[in-house]
């Protein structure tokens, strides 16, 4: 099975660069403003969009996408709503791949096999959920599978060779390097040790690698892009969201084209990189 | 309800850490490395005499364990049932059951090599007893706590930094306990290398719910003894209040198999369950967060939703895995105490026995007066007084003052 992401990471990889892929909370700040960025994003140059999935308690978040996903709860998000966005952006992309991101909680009060089939109809290629460790398979990640949908493990600093295997063996689209021990919007990652990680990952896996946490510019994206098969950014765009809303948090005229303008110029740096060699 | 009984109450949970469906390990990646690592160093921490010995000494002489086993005669008469016991958790060092935990986790984390140590805490009990023990054994303490309930619990904040320990104000959430163990969660994140993290309670990822129990079950294990030392028998009935659990399941785990033994669990009912309240069995389902499957409050989106109680050791919208597990197989009978009976049970147990209680234990007291009366005079009740007062003398004073005007 081939999945849009499957088809995305090929395409790249013929055209010999990096995936750059964006992060923005579903609803973030309401659903209509949320879903025109989500429309902008792929005409902007991203080639991956992740769609957060707003939670009360996001445990590995920092402040940016804490303020986020609370700004889409405090205007009605849920997840079912999240699925009407998806289903709303399929009616004109066909192709860019979209994977959700987020908490177990919402999906297992939803249903899990409910879910798998909405988003799957929906048109969701894809599945990040931060507090799914392997021990924890058969809950969301077996079933996705088996419905079609894409599982895409983190890995981190904290992932050693002794236990990569289990974090490789039912992932699947590309593996989501998390480049720092920490939330979403710290420090900074460094892009010679990243390179290293990622060269460790690639000796037990065929899938791409795309690296995130910490990256802020289009330098920075530009950087990772050439020791990974991608870049992902979230909180700086997020944060671009948010400079452009009025005093209550509500979006203005600015809102879609300042995601869109930032996204341009990260894509800007992610194709500029020399990929390296496979 | 149609569940198989067990052959023992007391085996779980299984090598995933589940109880029934409850448990798990629902955590980042970056953590899983570490509990892995931890649970394999209290394996052998466990099969370590040496271990055990050092901890006996230390709850013995620092703690001032065994705590007594203390008969309630005043109450017992104004109740008119029971014959009500207190287990004086209140009169270990810090003041609460939160020290035999945090002893043998900064136990476990010296075995490990951590130096930094990290907490979350509600009412400032564990803040308290972490700070305490990181002062004793010169280790770097954190101490992350609601701002809603550094300002109601001062007498622990100012405590804690007294021993040491620094506290960082939560702005994030609804500002008490569960934006508390958030925000431990994300400094343990970023910090994983160095930092040992002290769960006050029986939750969060497997294995703390059982390495907690287990550190706590001393509570039960010594009433046992004491009990039959007394009264030459088992008691009949155990109650204990509940916010995540940790003192209910160390008094009730040693006696889940004595099947005599009725065993009562006291969630807080804030303003009435059917408004802002802190019983997340009586008022929650199951649902995931801070490493674990349990109850929970929560919206139908499976959005957590804001605990209420007078209590901020209560303040939290789950309850440990295995008190869920207990609640589905009835084991355990939870039942829940609102605000006012709560006030009304610290005042009362103060007049009676010159004992002030903290307004978590209140909550059991609270149910005791209903259950002791409809008992016979030779049933023997056991109340753990997890305990004292202090803390909350300037918050009651406040509120009494107020309600007297």
């Amino acid at each position: 099975m081939t999945t849009r992401i499957d088809t995305r990471f090929a395409e790249l990889k013929k055209a010999g660069r990096a995936a750059f892929v964006t992060y923005v909370m579903a609803g973030d700040p309401d659903l209509t403003t949320s879903l025109n960025i989500v429309k902008a994003l792929p005409k902007a140059g991203a080639d991956v969009i992740e769609l957060g999935i707003p939670f009360t308690d996001p445990m590995a978040d920092g402040p940016s996408i804490q303020a986020a996903g609370l700004r889409a709860l405090k205007n009605g998000m849920t997840l079912k709503k999240t699925l009407e966005l998806v289903r709303d952006f399929r009616k004109d992309d066909n192709v860019t791949p979209l994977v959700l991101m987020g908490y177990y909680n919402p999906i297992y009060i939803y249903g899990v096999d409910k879910f798998l089939a909405d988003a799957k109809t929906a048109g969701v290629d894809g599945l990040i959920i931060v507090d799914l460790p392997p021990e924890e398979d058969e809950e969301l990640c077996i079933p996705a599978l088996k419905a079609g949908l894409n599982f895409i493990r983190l890995a981190t600093p904290t992932t050693d060779d002794k236990r990569l295997p289990a974090v490789l063996a039912n992932t699947s689209g590309f593996v989501y390097y998390v480049s720092i021990a920490g939330i979403t919007g710290a420090a900074a990652a460094d892009a010679n040790a990243v390179g290293e990680a990622v060269a460790r990952i690639k000796r037990h896996t065929k899938l791409p690698i795309c690296v995130g946490f910490g990256i802020r510019t289009p330098e920075a994206a530009r950087a990772i892009a050439e020791k990974a098969n991608g870049s992902v950014v979230g909180t700086a765009l997020v944060d671009a969201l948010k400079n452009s809303l009025d005093a209550d948090g509500h979006a203005t005229g600015k809102t879609v084209n300042a995601v869109a303008e930032l996204t341009a110029a990260l894509a800007q740096g992610v194709k500029g990189a020399q990929q390296a060699a496979e | 309800m149609n569940v198989v009984k067990p052959n023992s109450y007391r085996s779980g949970p299984d090598e995933r850490g589940h109880f029934g469906i409850f448990g798990g390990r629902f955590v980042a990646e970056t953590l899983m490395p570490l509990i892995l690592d931890l649970e394999k160093a209290y394996t052998e921490a466990k099969a370590d005499p040496a271990f055990q010995a050092e901890m006996n000494g230390y709850l013995k002489n620092y703690v001032g364990r065994p705590s007594p086993l203390y008969f309630a005669e005043r109450l017992t008469e104004h109740l008119g049932g029971a014959k009500i016991y207190l287990k004086r958790e209140e009169l270990n060092h810090t003041g609460s059951h939160k020290v035999n935990n945090v002893l043998g986790q900064i136990m476990l984390a010296r075995r490990m090599g951590k130096k930094r140590i990290i907490a979350e805490t509600g009412a400032g009990q564990h803040g308290v007893a972490t700070a305490t023990l990181c002062a004793r054994f010169g280790l770097e303490c954190i101490v992350y706590m609601g701002a809603v309930d550094v300002e109601r619990q001062q007498p622990n904040v100012i405590r804690m930094e007294m021993l040491g320990a620094t506290v960082v104000p939560v702005q994030s959430g609804t500002r008490t306990l569960k934006d508390a163990m958030n925000e431990a969660l994300r400094d343990w994140v970023t910090n994983v290398h160095n930092t040992f993290y002290c769960i006050g309670t029986v939750a969060g990822p497997h294995p703390y719910p059982t390495l907690v129990r287990d550190f706590q079950s001393i509570i039960g294990n010594e009433t046992k003894v004491q009990m039959q030392e007394i009264e030459g028998r088992l008691p009949d009935s155990l109650v204990a209040c509940i916010g995540g659990g940790s003192n209910a399941m160390g008094l009730f785990h040693p006696f889940l198999d004595d099947s005599t033994v009725e065993i009562f669990g006291v969630e807080a009912a804030g303003h009435g369950l059917t408004q802002l309240h802190a019983a997340s069995i009586a008022g929650g389902r199951p649902g995931v967060l801070h490493g674990n499957r349990t109850y929970l409050l929560m919206d139908a989106d499976g959005q957590i939703q804001d605990a209420h109680s007078i209590s901020a050791g209560l303040d939290y919208p789950g309850i440990g895995p295995e008190h869920s597990w207990l609640h589905e197989i009835g084991r355990v009978n939870y039942l829940s105490a609102t605000d006012d009976e709560a006030l009304a049970a610290f005042q009362l147990l103060s007049k009676l026995e010159g004992i002030i209680p903290a307004l978590e234990p209140a909550h059991a007291i609270a149910k005791v007066m209903e259950l002791a009366p409809k008992r016979t005079k030779d049933h023997l009740m056991v109340v753990n007084l997890s305990g004292r007062g202090d803390k909350d003398v300037p918050q009651v004073g406040d509120i009494l003052r107020g309600k007297s005007k």
